[in-house]
């Protein structure tokens, strides 16, 4: 059974027919051909992969490709090229905050999503904020390094 | 970080600093190519029917709906193997490709389908009926050790191909692997001595948990065979595929893309023998994409359980350590022949002992197989140890700093009897990891802290091959064996053939592995790629080095002696002429290249790799923890550890190694367990209910010390890192929590089994006062 889906993908808008089972990762690698998104713990767990749909980030794995139906996603190579991804690669590779980079783009898009709101205020926050994507290689003490540079820089100063 | 030295000021141009990762970028954009990117024409997609059961006869397969299934291509099970010896294992030639008439684990391949879809692959596994006759089952080292354990393999023991353990002993029951050594006379030291310590230990069976799960594309052309794998060593897998396919070496062709992190998961062979059966079958290129419930029964750490005792004089010295462990390495022996025999040299410890006997075993039982886990057998056995020498500490009254200071081995200190003599300053190193926590401090009550120090083996079989090319317009491409997991190895390696040939490191463009083209190199693992392959790089640097240095001399009629090698020239008598001129000034206008080829070998010139071990990786680390004796809860508040690299090549990379052990170390001894149910069923298969650390786990301060005394065997005088703080750290913890009043003898340290504990000490502490 397949169902027609009109969606925004990094700018662009996509038409077409998607299976009713059909998850937005298959969606976005297997059509798209978009790979930054990948496919780890299949249970909402590691964050592998996360994109945006209307600014909010899912876990394409456990996301119905027809749900985005109407909406706006984006994924790493929407992000690519805007100033803000090369600020978050700039403080990424300033702290050697990438090793295996399978968890990577998931960490940039939860990080834009997050990005001047109060969640990403405090150290203590920003650890609880990106708690849903999980890295084995780093330790975590370099992306938080690299992650709190950018916040800082973003925050709208209180009047 | 801090380092210890500092490098010599205008010598490096690439060693010894933190040049940017060469792969950053493309991670950043989402580019980098990892094995699931990949798609050959017509690859198919695989699914794979495991079993149910731990333990079981196969009475039958009845795979025809599967077969009969629009979209289906092919489906595999065991009575196609019947043409080869479908056997395989790299210690112990003990597994089938697929399971043939019986099942030893919960999760066996019993069946593959390949198809056209992933969906339609998975939908038609569910129409394979397989009928099983059940059988008793040992899902556990006790189980399997009992007297009457049903046997989970009947025949001999078949050595593998790539073993590398010596003659190995019969199997014996379910144990299928012993090691040992002993040296002095442990019984009369033991009878005398007025300090001994002794207890029983559990290690848990736990998970390597790399994101990219294990994922093989295999193609078998018949004549050929092409694989892309996520492995971490191809040259093994290659000799595996070709032994079982019966096809000569070179042709199989093992390519290996990035790798999303391996930590050992991806050591040996994994799924790659199945995905070429089913490829063989199909005629088209197959993927296996493995999903984590399948990856944890693949491969895991040996659960352990371990008997030791320490003696000690009243003084506080040192004098003996009895060790006896059992690992279990599930239905297949993997690599439990080497981890068992690695947990066993790690089970002395650095310390200069009148007498030791060690007795390690590895066991079969019904569950899925163990193998390689960062810094396995020394993660293992150093909480226990280094428990016993501060339970020592205690008993004798003296500074858990001061014991170590005064019995540690000094450099050339025998570890065991054949083995290379101390490579390292291990009281620096410990010295190092206490002052980190500020080491004798005052601290309130709940709080404790830990330091802990250990060896473990390195560097693997010494042989690996690098060749490095300059091309015309002076450009580098490194071509060597180790496969970049996200260590670095990419950076590292170009760093070191860019400061040998005196150019800048972006300079240097080094590739992922393809067997076909790369040169050989044993594995990716045991520490060894800096230090080993990264040897190799440097002597087919130093081959380009010595060509160009060959052209000059005649283009300049000088002598050797009088040339000087600075930013990519040749120089003599203030004339510098680019590499690049050399290049065209040897072959002339069309082009040609410099190709310099380098090899490290156990034998011959390479001499500082005679020895085994490579080099002894010090695992030192240390550790302050805060007990909520109310709920058992341990958080870890600060870390410190030391990379004794001998150079770091990359500093920041040796750091960033550091940091990621840490929190791999902070999960290990606090929270991470697979658990089997008595059936063999492992019960948390998820990682919903199987946790790995989390931003929230990190610890408030994480301090990496690196100590470079240009000890190491590797280029500059480097050795490896990256595993020993696993090591090190779990035992820091596990003192720390002592230091705050609970003594553990099992891990993982949950508050369930801390609680416990202090409930335990406050009965024996109250009945004792009676």
């Amino acid at each position: 059974m397949s169902e027609t889906v009109v969606t925004t993908v990094n700018g662009r808008v996509v038409e077409t027919a998607v299976e009713a089972n059909e998850l937005l990762l298959d969606f976005l690698r297997d059509r798209l051909g978009l790979i930054g998104a990948r496919q780890s713990c299949e249970v909402q767990v590691c964050g592998t992969c996360t994109v945006l749909v209307d600014g909010m980030p899912v876990s394409s794995c456990t996301h119905l490709a027809c749900d985005v139906d109407g909406k706006e996603v984006e994924t790493i190579e929407g992000l690519v090229g805007t100033p803000l991804h090369d600020e978050l690669s700039d403080a990424f590779v300033r702290h050697a905050a990438v090793q295996c980079g399978f968890c990577t783009p998931g960490m940039l898009l939860t990080a834009k999503a997050l990005l001047g709101t109060e969640d990403v205020a405090t150290e203590e926050g920003t650890r609880r904020a990106m708690a849903g994507n999980l890295c084995r290689c780093t330790g975590y003490r370099s992306i938080l390094d690299a992650l709190t540079e950018v916040f800082d820089a973003h925050r709208t100063p209180r009047s | 970080m801090t380092r210890l030295s500092d490098p010599p000021v205008g010598t490096a141009t690439a060693v010894g600093l933190s040049v940017e990762r060469v792969d950053a970028r493309d991670k950043l954009a989402g580019k980098a190519e990892f094995t699931v990117d990949l798609h050959p024409p017509f690859m198919l997609y695989g699914s794979v029917l495991r079993s149910p059961y731990a333990h079981a006869v196969i009475e039958g397969i009845d795979t025809s709906a599967a077969e009969a299934t629009d979209g289906v291509v092919a489906v595999l099970t065991g009575d196609d193997l019947a043409d080869i010896d479908p056997y395989y294992g790299h210690a112990l030639r003990d597994r089938p490709v697929v399971a043939i008439g019986k099942v030893r684990f919960a999760g066996e391949p019993v069946a593959v389908v390949a198809a056209v879809t992933q969906s339609v692959a998975d939908a038609a596994l569910a129409s394979i009926e397989v009928t099983y006759g059940t059988l008793e089952v040992a899902a556990s080292l006790d189980a399997a050790l009992a007297p009457d354990a049903p046997l989970v393999h009947e025949g001999a023991v078949r050595p593998g191909l790539a073993h590398g353990l010596g003659a190995l002993p019969e199997r014996e029951g379910n144990i299928c692997y012993r090691y040992g050594f002993a040296r002095g006379d442990t019984e009369s030291v033991f009878e005398s001595a007025p300090v001994v310590v002794e207890g029983d230990y559990l290690f848990p069976a736990v998970y390597q948990y790399s994101m990219e799960t294990h994922t093989t594309i295999a193609h078998h052309k018949g004549d050929d065979i092409v694989v892309w794998s996520s492995c971490q060593h191809p040259f093994l897998v290659r000799q595996e595929i070709s032994e079982l396919f019966g096809l000569p070496l070179d042709r199989v062709e093992v390519i290996v893309p990035f790798l999303g992190g391996g930590f050992g998961s991806k050591s040996y062979t994994k799924m790659e023998p199945l995905t070429v059966a089913i490829s063989r079958k199909a005629g088209r290129p197959v993927r296996i994409l493995n999903r984590v419930d399948e990856s944890m029964v693949t491969t895991r750490r040996h659960n352990m359980k371990c008997r030791m005792r320490t003696a000690a004089g009243a003084d506080g010295e040192l004098l003996g350590r009895e060790v006896e462990l059992w690992l279990d390495t599930g239905a297949y022996a993997d690599n439990g022949p080497r981890v068992t025999a690695t947990a066993g040299d790690a089970a002395p410890g650095p310390y200069g002992w009148k007498a030791m006997d060690v007795r390690a075993h590895c066991v079969y039982t019904n569950t899925g197989p163990s193998g390689s886990y960062r810094a396995f057998g020394s993660t293992h056995v150093q909480w226990i140890g280094e428990s016993q020498v501060d339970e020592v500490a205690r008993r004798v009254g003296m500074d858990r700093l001061e014991i170590r200071r005064r019995n540690l081995l000094p450099r050339g200190g025998e570890v065991r009897p054949g083995a290379k003599g101390v490579d390292a300053d291990l009281v620096g190193d410990i010295e190092a990891v206490a002052a980190a926590i500020d080491w004798g401090a005052e601290r309130p009550p709940n709080r404790g802290v830990g330091i802990s120090i250990g060896l473990l083996a390195a560097g693997a079989h010494p042989v690996s091959m690098a060749t490095v090319r300059l091309g015309p317009d002076g450009g580098v491409t490194v071509l060597v064996g180790t496969t970049e997991l996200g260590q670095g190895s990419r950076t590292a390696m170009g760093q070191i053939a860019a400061e040998v040939l005196k150019i800048d490191s972006s300079r240097v463009r080094t590739m992922g592995t393809d067997t076909a083209y790369t040169p050989y190199d044993r594995s990716t693992g045991a520490s060894r790629s800096t230090t080993v392959a990264g040897k190799a790089v440097e002597e087919a640097a130093l081959s380009v080095l010595d060509a160009l240095l060959e052209t000059a001399e005649e283009i300049l009629g000088v002598d050797r002696a009088e040339l000087t090698v600075a930013g990519g020239a040749v120089e003599a008598g203030g004339q510098a002429i680019a590499y690049q001129e050399l290049v065209q000034r040897r072959f002339g206008l069309a082009g040609g290249e410099l190709v310099g080829h380098g090899r490290v070998q156990p034998r011959g010139k390479s001499g500082g790799f005679a020895d085994g071990p490579v080099f002894w990786e010090i695992c030192a680390a240390g550790a302050e923890v805060e007990l909520d004796p109310e709920t058992g809860i341990v958080t870890v508040l600060r870390t410190s550890s030391v990379a004794d690299v001998g150079r770091a090549i990359n500093p920041q990379l040796v750091e960033s190694q550091d940091e990621g052990g840490t929190l791999q170390g902070l999960g290990n001894a606090l929270f991470e367990e697979m658990r089997f149910d008595a059936s063999g069923t492992l019960l948390n298969d998820t990682l919903l209910d199987y946790r790995i650390p989390s931003f929230e786990d990190l610890p408030a301060a994480m301090s990496c010390t690196i100590v470079e005394n240009a000890d190491g065997p590797g280029p500059f005088g480097a050795k490896g890192c990256g595993e020993g703080v696993l090591a090190g750290l779990p035992a820091a913890i596990v003192n720390a929590l002592a230091d705050a009043g609970v003594a553990m003898r099992e891990l993982p340290l949950t508050p369930e089994r801390v609680w416990n504990q202090i409930r335990k000490q406050r009965i024996d502490g109250a009945s004792s006062k009676d």
